[in-house]
């Protein structure tokens, strides 16, 4: 039979019965209720607890069934797993309605249950983070099984056109080894990352000193959401952006002052992206500038500084940390930045300072390595996954340095206004 | 050392002049943000807007028993290169619907081939001088002109620009879309208010705080690693359907809407909860009758922001492989499906200048939904918006 069929089957069936749960349980407790005798709770909620104790164990037991039958692959008939789930089902409509009794505090069991539940729905982050880990992990140690951790962390040459070869034991026949040498890959990335700081952090920055010391309240509540419009256009959106305006225009530029640059050079990439987290620095920041204590403002003033100097020797050493966190999170952002790079960035891994000339980012090489023809198992769609868990660990430690920044701010700034 | 009075007041204006810098460098920041929001919008509307327009052409088409064979025949010889390859080949289907046609001709408008429509444009044409000169002739009789272009909006993806369309992705976005709301919108909500109303602050609930606000700022393509080697790999989802690409997004919205389901759950004040328990309220029932109802706009908000966020993504799509190439538009959540943003990206990708223009328009028609749904988060906001 189709899983489908049993799928229908099974909710069907336990459709029918949790609703002659909710009744019997919900007519025995109205006549308990009509003989005089007072009950802990509404005989609507005997009702719903009934429901529970008849759907919830032959959920779980269906739900671990069909697990094992996946995970384990061990032959479990179908139509027996449908029939003990029903058959669990139905001593559960038993036992909840031999529950209903006056002394049994219905109201508290659903809260127990609903608790539970909800408390199930808290756990799903955690298992998200560790399915990220465990699944990056796991490949990641494939990968490094096949090649070695030291030259992937110190190689220079990123050439894993070779590997298919290998993949079919065909390895002589291949002109050159294939090389994972990451080094190259990740100077690209950091240099991308640089360019887009140099835009983001300037601009972020005096933008949020504006919004925040000078600009009248009616520029603000204007410029505060055009920013961040900024940061909503899609990331597909700017990565053609750059790809088709803005880098003929750095060729062109550059080809007046007689350099020679690549169309698919760093520089558009870069600007592009410092461009989409301008908002996300100038937000931050904001809040920041905004939670340095008034007191300091006004002592600054009283002292007879000017109002720049006020801002450049005051509020922004004040709020320095806070500003420095929200730059790391742009760095780690930008650090895991697609489609903009995988549309404007090259494909070649080219370990240079030129900024003009073409170079190809960690996040660039996993989208190539997972979109391409080859098999799973091969070195070349197993490196995709060492370098998401290089990935991983260096944006997951700048997250959490800036994290630890913001809340000794936060905390210093609580003291002082007390 | 003693200064003079005129020392001092020198100093003075240069301080205050360097305070006067600082206000105009600043404000030129906010301006240059602004002056590259413009250019961006203006440059994708004048790439974008022409590709509501498409060449058509009149021509006399000729439903004869050879044109049910060879469909080329239906079009007089001079024109057949101007003609849409992919209408032509319409044909013979239609005269098998119709068969009165056969035998008949008549003038129609036709869709034009895709250079025509370029070279109608003003922009360069793969055609030559002879064919040039016939679409000039058309032209200059009336016979050939730009108009709505519909089948961008009616029909799928095609290798033939004239005949390419956003139908598939628009119906995949809406199928992700749905899948991506109907996992993460209970599942965040329910872990927020476990979170604001039952958890006990500990260790495993600091515990899971931290992870939330970690996963907010995991690089997105790293869910799509997950999504290609749990969802794909370990359970065995389809690949490339709507059914994994939702999935994989209900995981990075999730944080979005957790964290805005607490500030809404926050920011009802706390009287409601005692005013609750003091009627005799049970701490679910407090939740649920008296803090969601509340909270409601709030969650709303958040959840739409969230999704929208989510309808842009395309990096951790492209890992579990919804960029394929769907000509047809299907409603099923387990076959293969692209999205608007894949969709972006598949077309930047094509050599035809042709689809430079379907890439802006494609851009053009998922920037006004994005703006639609961010607008109507703030308008709810500013509707509900409750000042305790």
């Amino acid at each position: 039979m189709q899983t489908n069929q049993l799928l229908a089957m099974f909710s069907g069936s336990l459709l029918l019965l949790g609703l002659i749960a909710f009744f019997l349980a919900r007519g025995k407790a109205a006549r308990v209720r009509a003989s005089g005798t007072s009950m802990y709770a509404q005989p609507d909620q005997y009702g719903w607890f009934t429901v529970m104790s008849t759907a919830g164990p032959a959920l779980v037991v269906g739900a671990v069934g069909s697990f094992i039958m996946l995970l384990v692959g061990a032959e479990i008939p179908p139509l027996l797993l449908l029939a003990s789930c029903l058959v669990i089902a139905c001593i559960g409509l038993v036992l909840g309605v031999a529950m209903v009794r006056p002394d049994f505090h219905a109201r508290q069991a659903i809260e127990r249950v609903i608790r539970f539940f909800l408390a199930g729905a808290a756990l799903i982050s955690i298992f998200t983070t560790l399915g990220i880990l465990l699944s990056i992990v796991f490949e990641a140690i494939r990968f490094f099984q096949m090649q070695s951790f030291w030259d992937f962390i110190t190689g220079t040459t990123w050439n894993p056109g070779a590997s298919f070869l290998e993949a079919a034991g065909r390895a002589e026949e291949g002109a050159s080894a294939a090389k994972f040498g990451s080094v190259p890959l990740f100077a690209g990335t950091f240099m991308i990352t640089f360019i887009a700081m140099l835009v983001a952090i300037p601009i972020g920055l005096l933008a949020a000193i504006y919004m925040a010391e000078f600009a009248p309240p009616k520029v603000r509540t204007i410029a505060k959401p055009v920013l961040e419009v900024l940061a909503g256009i899609p990331t597909v959106v700017y990565g053609f952006f750059a790809a088709i305006t803005v880098a003929p225009i750095i060729v062109a530029v550059a080809g007046f002052f007689g350099l020679e640059a690549s169309f698919n050079n760093a520089l558009a990439p870069g600007i592009v992206m410092g461009i989409m987290i301008i908002p996300f620095i100038s937000s931050l920041s904001d809040d920041v500038i905004n939670s340095v204590p008034n007191s300091m403002r006004e002592g600054s003033l009283a002292l007879g500084l000017t109002k720049g100097e006020m801002i450049r020797d005051i509020v922004v050493p004040a709020a320095l940390p806070g500003i420095i966190s929200a730059s790391l999170l742009a760095v780690s952002r930008a650090l895991g930045e697609t489609m903009i790079v995988v549309m404007a960035a090259g494909m070649r891994p080219n370990l240079t300072f030129n900024p003009l000339e073409d170079m190809t980012t960690v996040t660039v090489r996993i989208v190539a390595a997972l979109t391409g023809d080859q098999e799973f198992a091969s070195a070349e769609t197993l490196s995709a996954f060492a370098l998401g868990l290089m990935l991983f660990v260096v944006t997951l430690s700048l997250n959490l340095v800036s994290v630890i920044m913001i809340r000794r701010f936060r905390e210093k700034y609580r003291v002082n206004n007390l | 050392m003693r200064q003079s009075f005129d020392d001092i007041s020198a100093q003075l204006r240069a301080r205050h002049r360097r305070s006067a810098r600082l206000k105009w460098a600043s404000m030129g920041a906010l301006g240059l943000a602004g002056l590259f929001l413009v250019l961006f919008f203006a440059d994708m509307l004048v790439k974008g807007l022409p590709a509501f327009q498409q060449a058509q052409i009149q021509v006399e088409v000729d439903y004869s028993e050879q044109a049910s064979q060879i469909p080329l025949a239906a079009v007089q010889e001079d024109v057949r290169p101007l003609v849409s390859r992919g209408y032509l080949r319409l044909i013979p289907g239609r005269m098998e619907d119709n068969p009165d046609l056969l035998g008949t001709s008549r003038m129609e408008w036709v869709l034009a081939d895709g250079q025509v429509d370029q070279y109608l444009k003003g922009h360069h044409a793969k055609l030559s001088n002879k064919e040039m000169a016939v679409v000039d002739r058309l032209k200059e009789d009336g016979r050939a002109e730009l108009r709505f272009n519909s089948t961008f909006f009616s029909s799928g993806d095609s290798k033939m620009p004239e005949l390419a369309g956003i139908a598939s992705a628009a119906m995949g976005t809406v199928l992700t879309l749905l899948v991506t709301l109907a996992v993460a919108f209970p599942i965040g909500v329910m872990t927020a208010v476990y979170l604001e109303e039952f958890a006990p602050d500990n260790r495993f609930t600091q515990l899971i705080e931290i992870n939330i606000n970690n996963l907010a700022a995991i690089p997105s393509i790293l869910f799509g690693l997950l999504g290609l080697a749990i969802f794909i790999n370990f359970f065995g989802v389809p690949r490339s359907s709507p059914v994994v690409g939702g999935l994989t997004l209900a995981l990075m919205t999730l944080p979005v809407i957790i964290i805005a389901t607490r500030t809404a759950l926050r920011s009802v004040p706390d009287s409601i909860r005692h005013a609750a328990f003091g009627v005799g309220c049970s701490r679910w029932q407090m939740v649920r009758d008296h803090v969601l109802p509340v909270a409601l706009p709030g969650i709303m908000t958040g959840s739409i922001i969230g999704l929208a966020q989510a309808m842009g993504e395309t990096a951790p799509l492209i890992i579990v492989g919804m960029v394929a190439f769907i000509p047809d538009v299907t409603n099923s959540f387990t076959e293969a499906a692209t999205v608007l943003p894949a969709q972006i990206f598949t077309w930047a990708g094509e050599p035809d200048r042709a689809f430079i223009e379907k890439t802006s328009g494609g851009i053009l028609v998922l920037l006004s939904i994005l703006i639609t749904l961010n607008a109507t988060a703030v308008v709810l906001r500013k509707k509900f918006e409750r000042r305790w």
